[in-house]
């Protein structure tokens, strides 16, 4: 893997001086970093000495030492009795200070951890999957504590967690499907005025934003805006011991943070949902009324007619899905990371794409199932 | 009976070896904290002191042996024993751990609301009274955030006491404070000791303060891997194997 270095070879002489080794340094080495050569082999041994000579180095800079260093290191924890006396005293103070004891092996530093290959891989990502599982099961029993009245949950938790999650998030989630209300509108009417039926852009427009688009829009929203702070605040007090100041005390950071958070989503969720299919379903009025000239109050009829119950209840239940499996890609990342800043940092983000990930898969799978119940 | 002289053990620690992820940490520890002294646990970095602290708060599980309190096992107490044996102790983690989203006051009324049935006006008044114990009067109303390092930790071991515990465990008092304040800090673990008869474990990388207020040390060594002293720090400074006493006169290690 090591490309061959270059060598910079009549920078040093080596001769035998006696029993032992002199090492003359010699030429102009200013501006040049390249390695100096390997020392002769058989070299200097354990107990060798080798004399350094300068008289013929006509220049050097600060590359000198570092160069110096690489090629009498390893000499001196092979043993050999450097002398150094003869060196200019600006190279040979941060030499003498750099060079290891004789004969000592470099500090064992950590080992890196190989990822151990696809295998490794395949392996973290099952260890994953069954520490979420795990997790899931903890806040099962966590909610079934709550019935009892037994878990330690905070009221007040409880209701920050709802502002949070609430009221916060209505400019973002208006502005967001009203914008999706209008492209479904604009495009949708597209279609339709080629075979004349504007009139059924309501349809639509409602059909898509109530059963579909409003619970999906929420979601995506509250991953990036709800479930990343989860993942941030858990992480970050996982990172400074407050957690485990909760569970030396014998309180369940599942009970403590986990269900006010999961509780506020799930409570918020229907909400939410509902309040963002109203907009994006009054959205679609300037485009028909304005490009397709379909009357207001006609439009209004036919989305009245269109939204069922069905409809209604699907989107609700699905959406609220989405957003409580957002709330526990949030809880689990946090509560599951590493001690450090960079792990709080490495659990948002894999709280968004989490959330993401699930609210796609659990979107695909309800459609399915909904369409072969034949709703 | 006790013999007279030697007071009761307050915790035991039999056989305990501690792993971290398939790496063995410590083996075969063995030692006592007696009711009433102050107890240091020092050791190179790294050696598993702030490991042996979470294996004595039962944060972690032992790969074997056992952590006793008067006879129950810690890590195999069913939740009834379990919640009383935590109310014997109070923890100051490292950085205080101060739980950030409440101010100082409620951060020491909370385990008091969990744990006793006290209306909120008492509990307020004990929590006062706490912040007063460690020379922090008007932090009631402050954020953590708002509190310098040696506060936080002061803070930190009113929380500690809240429930009135006979065992404190400190992790690292001193660490992160200007010499003023870890000294301070020592005067107050003295203090507890002597006003209100706490007992104090507390793991330190600061000979100073082992020295100021430590009755026993425990020496983990980080290449046998077990503890190899216990006694006096003066004692072990003197007679102590080479590299505790190397480690106590904070000379690099031989």
């Amino acid at each position: 893997m090591d490309a061959p270095k270059a060598l910079d070879s009549d920078a040093v002489r080596w001769s035998r001086r006696g029993q032992g080794w002199q090492l003359a340094l010699q030429g102009d080495w200013r501006g040049c970093a390249l390695p100096l050569p390997e020392p002769p082999v058989p070299g200097p041994g354990a107990g060798e000495s080798v004399v350094l000579d300068s008289q013929d180095l006509s220049g050097w800079d600060r590359n000198a030492a570092p160069r110096l260093w690489a090629l009498l290191a390893p000499l001196r924890r092979g043993g050999a009795v450097l002398d150094l006396s003869a060196l200019p005293e600006a190279l040979r103070a941060p030499l003498e200070l750099a060079l290891p004891a004789p004969g000592s092996a470099v500090e064992a530093v950590p080992e890196h951890v190989d990822d151990g290959g696809i295998l490794g891989k395949l392996r973290a990502g099952w260890e994953d999957a069954l520490q979420t599982a795990a997790f899931v099961g903890e806040v099962v029993l966590a909610l079934s504590r709550l019935l009892r009245g037994k878990a330690a949950m905070r009221a007040s938790d409880y209701f920050r967690q709802l502002d949070l999650v609430g009221p916060m998030s209505l400019p973002i989630v208006s502005l967001t499907c009203f914008l999706i209300g209008l492209m479904l509108a604009y495009m949708g009417g597209a279609q339709l005025e080629r075979i004349g039926a504007q009139s059924f852009i309501a349809d639509v427009v409602t059909v898509g934003m109530v059963r579909e688009l409003a619970g999906l829009m929420t979601g995506v929203i509250l991953a990036g805006r709800v479930g990343a702070a989860f993942a941030a605040q858990l992480g970050s007090m996982r990172a400074n011991e407050e957690i485990d100041a909760l569970r030396a005390l014998g309180i369940d950071p599942i009970d403590y943070l986990v269900l006010p958070r999961l509780l506020a989503m799930l409570t918020m969720a229907p909400l939410l949902i509902a309040y963002a299919a109203l907009v994006g379903v009054l959205a679609g009025l300037p485009p028909v009324v304005g490009i397709y000239g379909v009357p207001a109050w006609e439009y209004l009829h036919e989305c009245e007619q269109a939204m069922t119950w069905t409809h209604l209840w699907i989107g609700l239940f699905k959406g609220t899905m989405y957003i409580g499996l957002v709330a526990l890609a949030g809880c689990r990342e946090g509560l599951h990371a590493g001690r450090d800043a960079q792990s709080v940092g490495a659990a948002t983000t894999t709280a968004v794409v989490k959330g993401l990930l699930w609210i796609v898969v659990a979107a695909s799978a309800s459609t399915v199932l909904f369409q072969s119940l034949g709703f | 009976m006790e013999p007279a002289g030697i007071p009761e053990p307050l915790v035991r620690v039999v056989g305990l070896t501690m792993a971290f992820g398939g790496e063995l940490v410590q083996r075969d520890l063995d030692f006592e904290i007696r009711r009433d002294e102050v107890f240091a646990i020092v050791g190179a970095s790294g050696c598993g002191k702030s490991t042996l602290l979470r294996h004595l708060i039962g944060l972690q599980e032992p790969a074997a042996g056992r952590v006793l309190y008067g006879e129950h096992d810690l890590h195999r107490a069913d939740e009834e024993t379990l919640a009383s044996l935590r109310r014997r102790f109070g923890v100051m983690f490292q950085a205080g751990a101060l739980w950030s989203s409440m101010t100082v006051g409620e951060n020491i009324m909370l385990p008091l609301r969990l744990f006793t049935a006290q209306p909120l006006a008492l509990r307020e008044r004990l929590a006062r009274w706490k912040l007063a114990l460690v020379g922090l009067e008007g932090a009631f109303d402050l954020e953590p955030a708002e509190l310098s390092g040696g506060m936080r930790k002061r803070a930190a071991i009113a929380r500690a006491l809240a429930l009135d515990p006979e065992l404190l465990y400190l992790d690292e008092p001193s660490s992160g404070l200007d010499p003023f304040s870890a000294a301070r800090l020592d005067g107050l673990i003295l203090n507890l000791r002597r006003n209100l008869g706490t007992t104090v474990v507390m793991v330190s990388h600061s000979m100073d303060s082992v020295f100021a207020v430590a009755d026993r040390v425990l020496y983990l060594d980080h290449v046998e891997k077990t503890m190899t002293a216990l006694g006096a720090p003066r004692v072990l400074a003197e007679t102590g194997p080479e590299r505790v006493r190397a480690f106590l006169h904070r000379r690099s290690q031989p």
